[in-house]
């Protein structure tokens, strides 16, 4: 069975250091990246598959040339191998260009499943799996919690989560599947995975390669674009309740109740 | 994490020890971090960790990638402990350990003991532990007193060992014991490897600690234990020499323990001397206050780098290994001691309660001064490779 995993670098929230450059858009020299930690759930289920079932991993990221060096945290982790779409007509995408990019790199392999995290810690759109399956008219499967693929009938099983307990949707493959947190957390990479990633290929690909004309993707033909940022408002002074849990509720509720909030 | 040590250590490290250090660092600060406080409060041997440390493959990290380990050097070794020492002391000895007692194995095992064992230690399915100290020979290692007599093919073991580090919990066990009581002071011992449990082993005891309190410290017993003549790590009478050559290269293990430890309590003191405020401004801006941080940062970077260096030095070989090796101990272990006991300072009262991790990391921090030879031991060694063995 061959996986190909959707992952993203997004700044590293517990770093929480990005910078914005005048262009306002991401400082990328000054923001120290991580791999999107949905994206890491997605592999972490992918891993659990192809241990399963046996087969390969790829990871596909859209991103600057630094990309890489996220990608081998997720290479750590277990995945085969990684392709990186660089290009610097892709500076300022929107999520319409990074589907198109991915959905025509994707045209270009073969996989039984792409699977993708819901969304992603600095856009936040979480739009770009289903805007995939759509370019490509796969089977989208969404909110999977339980991912149960039959290589030999070639069909694939998902728990999808609704507001009150969950479908179960069934689809041909290849499919794209959405997956959240319920499916396990991800693993921490070996020192011997450490090392073996340092070998594993991870392949760039342009514009060109992937066949996309520069002039339809980019910043210059984004259908959105930041025209101002603000800091957050700085937080209030804070209280802190301390004892047991029922002192605390108490506390909160009368903290509550005093502003008419409750 | 808070740090404050240097932000871009590659320069003196390679890409690939920035890399497993940084994985050991999260894994620590993850996982071990929180378990920290109740595996002292409950004495109780973390076999989640080991189970942890088994699973990522740091407890493979001292041994050859050809036997199923990670085939790190001495530094990289040591670069582990202090991260797991910066979450949990405790824990640290885990692998701190499994190297000690290894290193007879990879210092003077053949090529037939090193196949036989390393694979499950290297996997962390068997602990190692390391039997050289006795009721009566403690820095006087040369005074062992079990025996060990052939019989055939095996030997018979006979005697006590006291003060060993997971001694109740592992698998193989590396006994120094007399083959010729007749034979000079330094040719007296041979080093055996036991396999346990065995008849006639028995642990007697767990000692009751003032620090590193979730690691068991036995008291074992051998009584008519037999061990085959296979199981031998070098010749007779090689004992005294490989135990000495196995502390020459576990010493800064501990120091690489004690650097944790006190980084753990600057990181804390830090944190602390910056949300902490008293007349109307935070105590790190009290000059008093800041001096001491200041102070334990350059004490921790100096024993630090003076570690970093004894490791590249022994690992090279040269005819000054004792005192590397001793020098990175005695300077890491006074300096965990005094950073961790300043740290406490710095909280105040808060320091002195378990509500924070300094009062553990200051009784954790008393073991680096005594145990792989005392502070005292360390500076006989550093002496007599200034002066030569005293005269007469």
């Amino acid at each position: 069975m061959h996986i190909v995993v959707l992952t993203k670098p997004v700044p590293d929230p517990a770093a929480a250091a990005e910078r914005l450059g005048p262009d306002l858009r991401l400082d990328r020299a000054a923001s120290p990246a991580v791999v999107n930690a949905n994206d890491e759930y997605a592999l972490e289920a992918a891993l659990k598959l192809t241990e399963a079932f046996g087969g390969e991993i790829t990871l596909l990221t859209m991103a600057p040339a630094g990309g890489s060096d996220t990608m081998r945290k997720a290479l750590a982790m277990g995945a085969t191998r990684g392709i990186l779409v660089a290009d610097p007509a892709l500076a300022g995408s929107d999520t319409r260009s990074t589907s198109v990019v991915l959905a025509a790199t994707l045209g270009d392999l073969a996989y039984d499943l792409v699977l993708a995290g819901a969304d992603t810690s600095d856009g936040g759109g979480g739009v770009v799996p289903a805007a995939v399956a759509t370019l490509l008219r796969l089977p989208y499967l969404g909110n999977a919690a339980k991912i149960e693929p039959d290589p030999a009938a070639g069909r694939v099983r998902v728990r999808s989560f609704t507001p009150i307990g969950f479908d179960l949707l069934e689809a041909p493959m290849p499919a794209l599947i959405v997956c959240t947190q319920a499916l396990g957390e991800p693993r921490y990479p070996s020192l011997k995975g450490i090392m073996a990633a340092r070998s594993k290929e991870i392949a760039t690909r342009t514009l060109g390669d992937i066949g996309v004309d520069a002039a339809a993707v980019g910043g210059a033909v984004a259908s959105t674009r930041v025209v101002e940022t603000r800091k957050p408002p700085a937080r209030g002074a804070t209280t802190m309740v301390r004892g047991t849990a029922a002192e605390g509720a108490d506390a909160i509720v009368a903290f509550l109740a005093e502003r008419r909030i409750i | 994490m808070g740090s404050v040590t240097t932000r871009n250590p590659a320069e003196r490290l390679t890409e690939e020890q920035v890399l497993l250090r940084d994985a050991v660092r999260e894994l620590a600060r993850d996982r071990i971090a929180p378990r920290a406080a109740e595996i002292d409060r409950t004495s109780t041997f973390p076999e989640d960790i080991r189970q942890l440390l088994a699973s990522q493959d740091v407890l493979g990290l001292p041994f050859p990638v050809e036997h199923g380990g990670v085939g790190g050097d001495l530094l990289t070794v040591c670069i582990a402990i202090e991260e797991i020492a910066r979450a949990c002391a405790t824990s640290s000895l885990i692998l701190i350990v499994q190297e000690l007692g290894s290193l007879p194995l990879l210092i003077a095992g053949s090529a037939e003991q090193q196949a036989r064992f390393f694979p499950d230690l290297a996997s962390g399915r068997i602990l190692a532990a390391f039997g050289l100290t006795e009721p009566e020979a403690g820095s006087d290692a040369a005074s062992v007193r079990t025996r060990a007599v052939r019989d055939g093919d095996d030997y018979v073991l006979d005697g006590t060992k006291r003060f060993i580090t997971n001694g109740s919990v592992a698998g193989i066990i590396t006994v120094f014991a007399v083959t010729d009581p007749d034979a000079p002071r330094h040719r007296r011992l041979s080093c055996f490897v036991v396999e346990v449990p065995t008849e006639g082993f028995r642990v007697e005891r767990l000692e009751h600690k003032l620090g590193i309190r979730g690691s068991p410290t036995a008291e074992l017993s051998f009584a008519g234990v037999r061990v085959p003549v296979a199981n031998r790590i070098g010749a007779e009478g090689d004992g005294f020499s490989i135990a000495m050559a196995t502390l020459d290269r576990s010493r800064p293990g501990v120091a690489a323990q004690a650097i944790g430890i006190a980084q753990g309590a600057l990181d804390t003191a830090v944190a602390y001397a910056r949300d902490r405020r008293q007349f109307g401004q935070r105590i790190g801006d009290f000059q008093m206050v800041a001096s001491m941080l200041a102070d334990m940062d350059a004490g921790i970077e100096a024993a630090r780098q003076l570690l970093y260096t004894a490791c590249v030095e022994i690992e090279s070989g040269g005819p000054d290994v004792a005192r590397w090796s001793a020098m990175c101990k005695l300077i890491a272990g006074d300096t965990a001691m005094r950073v961790t006991t300043d740290a406490v300072q710095v909280l105040g009262g808060y320091g002195y309660i378990d509500e924070f991790p300094v009062e553990r990391m200051m009784r954790d921090a008393k073991i680096t001064q005594i145990y792989e030879g005392t502070q005292q031991v360390q500076r006989l060694v550093i002496a007599r490779a200034l002066l030569g063995r005293p005269e007469a």
